[in-house]
C-alpha cells in the first residue's frame, strides 16, 4: 500500500494537476475569505466553509478523474493487480494518496483562522475555535467522501473526462438529492430521504455542531464507496 | 513450477481459452506458440491472477492464484503484451516502485542495478519513460518482471517492437533466466519459440494442438522436404527436370529473380530428402544452383500439419 500511496502522491506533482488543484483551492478560500470576513470585519469563518462545499464538490472529481481510469487505459492496473498488494491496500493507496493532496488543500483554512484569531486578538472579542474545528474536521470529512465516490466513477471507465463529469454528477446527486423531499408527502421517507442528506449534515458542522453521528454517518460513505470500488475491480476480473 | 490444469476461460458465452493443461517445470522455458487471438494473452493473464478463470486451476509453486494470490503473486515476474509502464516516470523511479509494490527483501540498489545491466537499461535510468524508443520500454518492462527475483516469470511476445539485434540478446537473456526461472513465453513465431524453449505449446481457438518438447516438435514440423531454390537455366527445362524427381509432388515457379534466374517452390512427398537428387541431376545438365534452403513454415501451415496431419490440409483427418 505504501508504494502506491507514494507513487500516487507524487504523480500529482509531476503532472500539473495537483498544483492547478492547490492553486484553485487557495485562490477561491481567500476570494471567500475576504467577501465574508475581511471584507466585513467578521471573525465567523463558517459561510467560508459553506461555500467552499460547492467548489470541491466540482474540484475534487478532476483531482480524482485518473486514479484508476488512467491505470485502465494505460494497462497499468496489469502490474498493479498482478503485484502481491491486496485489494484493499490498492484502493487503500490512491485513496489516501488524494485524500493527502486534499488535506494540503484544506490545510490552508487552519491558517487563515490563526491570521484572524492573532487579528482579533485584543479587540476584546474571541475566536470561536471549537467551531472552526467543526467546521474543519467537517470538510475534510466531506472531502473523503467525494474523493472515494471520484475513485469509484473512476475505476468504471477508462476516459478521464467522463470519470470528472460522472463524478460531478455523482456528488450533485450525492448532496443535493434531499431536494426531493419538497415533492414526497409521506411523512415516513421523507424522514428517510432527510437523514440520509449529506448537505445537511454538512451544513450542521458548518453551524458548529459537532456530533459523532454526523462524523460516523461520513466514515462511512467513505467505507462504502471504496469498499464499492475494490468489489467493483474484482468484479471486472471475473467477468 | 507452474502448473495449469483445465483452465478455462469465457467471454459471455464466448470460449476464449478452453480447458487447457500443461506444466513448466523449475528452470525450464515454455514456449506459448498461437496466431494472434489464440487465447495467449487471456492464459497467461489468469496465471498471473489479473483475469480470473471460469474453470480449472492455476498454481504457481503448488499455490493457486486465486486462493492464495498475495502469496502467489510473490513468486510471479510478469511482462504483459503492453508493458506496463507509467509514462511520467523516470525509469529508476518506476523500478524503484515497483520494487516497494512487490515487497522485495534484497538490497536495493545492487539488486535494481544488476537488472538494469541485464536488461540494458542502464543508460536511460535517468530519462522519462515517456520519451523511450519502443525497444527502450519493452526492456524496462522486462526490467520491471524481474524485480524482486520471482521464480516464475511469465513474459507475453517480449521481443515485440525490438531489432534484430536487440531480439538476439534478449533472447539469450531469457536463455540465461531459464537456468534457474521457470519462463513461460509466448510468441507467434515459430522460430523464436524454437530457439529459445525447451518445452512448447501450441494453441489454436482457445485449445491446445500440440505440447511437447522443442526437440519432438521441430522433428515433425522439419521442412526438409519444402524447398525453396534459385535455379539459372531455361525456366520449362528446369520444371520439367525437377518433376522428373521421384518424391516430387509438385514444383512450383515463384519468380524471376534475374535474367535467367528464377525462383522454384519444391514440395516433396513428406518425409522424402530430394536435395541430393536435386544436385545430381542439375549438375548434370550444368543448371548452376544458386540458392537451396528448407522453406519456414508459417503458422497456418503449422496447424494444418498439427491438426490434419499434413502441410496441405489435404489427408483430413488424423490427429
Amino acid at each position: 500500500m505504501s508504494a502506491i500511496l507514494k507513487r500516487e502522491f507524487s504523480s500529482y506533482f509531476t503532472s500539473p494537476l495537483g498544483y492547478v488543484f492547490l492553486a484553485v483551492f487557495y485562490g477561491f478560500s481567500g476570494l471567500f475569505l475576504w467577501m465574508n470576513c475581511l471584507s466585513v470585519g467578521s471573525a465567523e469563518m463558517g459561510g467560508v466553509f459553506v461555500m467552499m462545499f460547492f467548489v470541491i464538490l466540482l474540484l475534487i472529481p478532476i483531482l480524482t478523474m485518473r486514479t484508476m481510469a488512467d491505470d485502465k487505459r494505460q494497462k497499468t492496473d496489469q502490474l498493479t493487480l498482478t503485484s502481491p498488494v491486496s485489494l484493499f491496500g490498492l484502493v487503500m493507496g490512491k485513496f489516501l494518496a488524494a485524500f493527502l493532496v486534499f488535506v494540503c488543500a484544506v490545510a490552508v483554512m487552519l491558517l487563515y483562522a490563526l491570521f484572524i484569531a492573532s487579528a482579533v486578538d485584543g479587540t476584546g472579542a474571541r475566536f470561536a475555535w471549537a467551531t472552526f474545528w467543526g467546521n474543519f474536521v467537517g470538510m475534510i470529512l466531506m472531502g473523503g467522501v467525494f474523493i472515494s465516490a471520484g475513485i469509484f466513477i473512476s475505476n468504471l471507465t477508462e476516459n478521464q473526462m467522463i470519470a470528472a463529469i460522472g463524478g460531478i454528477g455523482a456528488n450533485i446527486v450525492l448532496c443535493l438529492f434531499d431536494i426531493i423531499n419538497n415533492f414526497v408527502n409521506i411523512e415516513f421517507l421523507k424522514n428517510i430521504i432527510s437523514a440520509l442528506s449529506v448537505f445537511y449534515r454538512y451544513y450542521e458542522f458548518t453551524m458548529g455542531i459537532f456530533s459523532l453521528k454526523n462524523v460516523l454517518f461520513f466514515v462511512s460513505l467513505i467505507v462504502i464507496f471504496n469498499f464499492l470500488t475494490m468489489r467493483f475491480i474484482e468484479r471486472r476480473r471475473w467477468s | 513450477m507452474i502448473e495449469v490444469r483445465n483452465l478455462s476461460k469465457n467471454y459471455g458465452s464466448k470460449i476464449a481459452v478452453d480447458n487447457i493443461s500443461f506444466t513448466a517445470e523449475d528452470s525450464e522455458i515454455l514456449g506459448f506458440l498461437g496466431p494472434n487471438g489464440a487465447g495467449k494473452s487471456t492464459t497467461m493473464n489468469m496465471l498471473t491472477g489479473y483475469l480470473s478463470s471460469s474453470g480449472g486451476e492455476a498454481l504457481i509453486n503448488g499455490v493457486d492464484i486465486l486462493e492464495d494470490p498475495v502469496l502467489a503473486k510473490k513468486n510471479i515476474g510478469y511482462l504483459p503484451e503492453l508493458p506496463p509502464l507509467y509514462l511520467d516516470m523516470t525509469v529508476n523511479e518506476y523500478l524503484n516502485f515497483v520494487y516497494g509494490l512487490k515487497k522485495c527483501k534484497m538490497p536495493k540498489r545492487s539488486h535494481l542495478g544488476e537488472i538494469a545491466e541485464l536488461t540494458k537499461i542502464d543508460d536511460v535510468q535517468n530519462r522519462v519513460i515517456r520519451n523511450l524508443s519502443k525497444g527502450y520500454r519493452q526492456r524496462v518492462g522486462l526490467a520491471q518482471a524481474l524485480v524482486g527475483n520471482p521464480r516464475a516469470l511469465i513474459l507475453d511476445e517480449p521481443t515485440v517492437g525490438l531489432d534484430p539485434k536487440q531480439i538476439i540478446e534478449i533472447r539469450s537473456l531469457i536463455k540465461r533466466l531459464g537456468k534457474n526461472h521457470t519462463v513461460i513465453l509466448s510468441s507467434h513465431i515459430l522460430s523464436e519459440v524454437q530457439a529459445v524453449c525447451d518445452k512448447i505449446v501450441v494453441i489454436d481457438k482457445g485449445k491446445i494442438v500440440a505440447n511437447d518438447t522443442a526437440q519432438n516438435l521441430s522433428q515433425s514440423l522439419s521442412a526438409e522436404h519444402k524447398l525453396t531454390m534459385h535455379i539459372e537455366g531455361p525456366e520449362q527445362e528446369v520444371k520439367a527436370l525437377l518433376e522428373q524427381i521421384p518424391d516430387m509432388q509438385k514444383v512450383h515457379v515463384n519468380r524471376t529473380v534475374e535474367g535467367s534466374v528464377v525462383e522454384y517452390e519444391l514440395n516433396a512427398r513428406e518425409g522424402a530428402d530430394v536435395r541430393r537428387e536435386v544436385f545430381k541431376r542439375l549438375s548434370a545438365r550444368s543448371f548452376p544452383i544458386l540458392l537451396m534452403r528448407s522453406s519456414e513454415l508459417t503458422l497456418e501451415e503449422i496447424f494444418l500439419k498439427l491438426t490434419t496431419g499434413d502441410f496441405y490440409g489435404e489427408n483430413g483427418g488424423g490427429e
